[in-house]
């Protein structure tokens, strides 16, 4: 991917305008206001949890439709450790690992029961997974009190980077810096490394393993290719993404119910995958980014355009905000199937499809 | 004709059964070190179930293979590759939609060891491995004579070139035994004649073959020893001069006692 472009710069000149952007973005954000921040966020824990759940759909083919329950996972191991609830404080950076690890867990508790299902099968395996889970969150409030149950847990601890606490406002000559533009740096540094990790691993005799089994499982195998082993790898890999994206939801919202981990997330964060396109992991990137912010631009645009033009509002904006984006993805799979941004290799596999249905 | 003591491969009693229908019945033979060896008979004889069963893809019902002297048992197709048999299949099976170098590369996995770890951290010990792996598919795909095609998409190859680069990928897992599944099928003449080329130069690197095979030419020309299969057994076994005369070989090819096998 690096190479390419560098042909009138080197390549570091575009590094550095990037950072130099990604840097001063929150700071034009916070022009608009310190709720497009929180927005910008959001948007990057979505992008981190898409390009997790594009190993497992993207590279590996497998299709999982409860991936949100990572999600869950990694935001209860935050919130049970760094809360008043049980009374634990532990540090950010220990935690961290603590829930991508138990998330892994949890991946290869859903993979080992699935490996011989693929398609729809193995869609509505997952998808009852992803039940099971907030289900259990929902009543694992006793005999034991484990989750708190519908009530959730408050009063997480925010994250604390070498003694700086990123909960609050921190006043840096002169300027106040809220928390959200804290959490932001933080969380780009996250997404820089979990872009990394993505793409080496793609582009490696793991990655090649998980794109053998995509194209040809009975041929994968023929190759010494230890299925199994390979599968549950790519669930795993792919849970721990989102263990480490719930861990850093659980910190920047202080509060954590199941109410955040229903269906409809599992859902959204595929639909990432698939507009952006399936296995391009910039194309992942770009898919969450637009998912995430058209919903907020929609609800802030809609509102003063309906006044603008009517005098009063007509239809609710939350209403309109899901008959625009259900439109808008019916003509996405209509005008750009394979995404905005397709993997070449998906690209020729939608092709061949056509060929078929025509022949 | 080289049958050594001990044979690399060696099936006893073979048995298979698909419900009422026995696809294979007691099937025995060796294959020795360096030997191309034939497996042929009418449609429906069992050449191709022999070959599931032998690489793991369907179990056995009775019956043991040894490798190397060592009983296999029931293993799964990937410890099959694993202890040195890889095959290819009769319809190709290639990862289509993956470039040729790709694909060999992807044959390299087993004799590999990079993790997830390696991979992450691109260790140095990784990229080393990562450039043997792609140094190694580049000569295969060379050794095979489709060097020029490594970055084209498998299944835009031309079918001759399919079937070779479905041999390379074999090749790249090191196997003592390549079993290959009617390589030459739907090949012209010419084609069938570089594919011979190909698989003496595969032999004469110390490869030992199993080949099914529909071409008798091809068959008679190319393997030390055939493998005569019908309705599930063994009909005959030898040099292929000694098998072309057999008359219950004849007959079952033209007719006579098994007409039914010639059709079907």
């Amino acid at each position: 991917m690096s190479g390419a472009q560098g042909r009138r710069f080197p390549p570091w000149v575009g590094v550095v305008l990037v950072t130099i952007a990604l840097v001063a973005l929150p700071f034009a954000l916070m022009q608009a206001g310190t709720a497009w921040v929180r927005i910008t966020n959001f948007a990057i824990l979505f992008v981190i949890l898409s390009i997790g759940l594009n190993i497992v759909v993207g590279f590996a083919g497998l299709l999982d439709l409860g991936y949100i329950a990572f999600y869950a996972v990694g935001a209860y191991v935050y919130a049970l450790l760094a809360s008043p609830f049980f009374g634990l404080h532990w540090p950010f950076w220990a935690i961290l690992p603590i829930g991508a690890l138990v998330a892994c867990g949890f991946g290869v508790l859903l993979g080992a029961p699935t490996l011989k299902l693929r398609g729809d099968y193995l869609a509505i395996v997952t998808l009852g997974f992803g039940e099971i889970v907030r289900i259990l969150l929902n009543n694992l409030s006793e005999p034991f009190n484990l989750t708190n149950g519908p009530k959730g847990i408050s009063s997480i601890d925010p994250v604390s980077v070498f003694g700086l606490s990123l909960g609050g406002t921190t006043k840096v000559a002169g300027f106040a810096i809220p928390d959200a533009v804290k959490y932001y740096f933080l969380l780009i540094v996250l997404l820089v490394a979990v872009i990394v990790v993505a793409l080496r691993l793609q582009n490696s005799r793991i990655g090649r393993a998980w794109e053998a089994i995509r194209e040809d499982e009975v041929a994968a195998r023929a190759m010494g290719i230890d299925t199994t082993r390979v599968k549950l790898l790519a669930f795993a890999l792919g849970a721990a993404f989102g263990g480490v994206a719930g861990g850093l939801f659980a910190a920047i919202q202080g509060f954590i119910s199941p109410e955040s981990f229903v269906l409809n997330e599992s859902v959204m964060v595929l639909a990432m995958v698939v507009l952006g396109g399936m296995g391009n992991v910039w194309g992942v990137v770009l898919g969450a980014l637009l998912l995430s912010f058209a919903p907020e631009l929609l609800r802030y645009t809609i509102e003063p355009a309906q006044r603008a033009l009517f005098g009063k509002s007509l239809v609710d904006s939350e209403v309109l905000r899901m008959l625009l984006f259900g439109a808008a993805m019916v003509a996405m799979m209509r005008f750009r199937p394979a995404g905005l941004l397709p993997s070449a290799v998906r690209k020729r596999e939608l092709a061949r499809l056509a060929q078929d249905d025509n022949a | 004709m080289p049958e050594a003591a001990a044979p690399l491969l060696a099936a006893e009693g073979i048995t298979r059964r698909f419900g009422g229908l026995a696809a294979l019945t007691d099937v025995s033979f060796g294959i020795g070190r360096g030997e191309i060896y034939g497996l042929i008979g009418p449609n429906g004889a069992g050449k191709t179930t022999l070959f599931n069963v032998l690489t793991g893809l369907y179990s056995l019902d009775a019956g043991v293979f040894r490798l190397d002297g060592k009983t296999m048992g029931s293993v799964m197709p990937d410890q099959v590759a694993t202890l040195g048999i890889a095959r290819t299949f009769q319809n190709i099976r290639l990862f289509g939609n993956l470039s040729a170098l790709e694909n060999v590369m992807i044959g390299r996995h087993l004799r590999t060891r990079a993790g997830v770890w390696g991979a992450v951290m691109r260790t140095a010990a990784t990229r080393a491995e990562e450039a043997e792996t792609e140094a190694r598919a580049h000569a295969l795909l060379e050794f095979v004579g489709i060097g020029e095609r490594a970055n084209d998409m498998a299944r835009n190859l031309p079918y001759g070139a399919q079937r070779r680069l479905e041999i390379a990928r074999a090749l790249a897992t090191e196997p003592k035994l390549l079993a290959l599944d009617e390589p030459a099928a739907g090949m012209n003449a010419t084609e069938k004649q570089s594919l011979r080329r190909l698989l003496e130069t595969i032999r004469a690197s110390g490869t030992t073959i199993l080949l099914i095979e529909h071409d008798m030419r091809l068959v008679m020309g190319l393997c030390d020893r055939v493998l005569v299969l019908n309705h599930g057994r063994r009909i005959a076994e030898g040099a292929p001069a000694d098998v072309q005369r057999d008359p219950t070989v004849i007959g079952a090819y033209l007719g006579g006692t098994h007409r039914e096998a010639a059709t079907t």
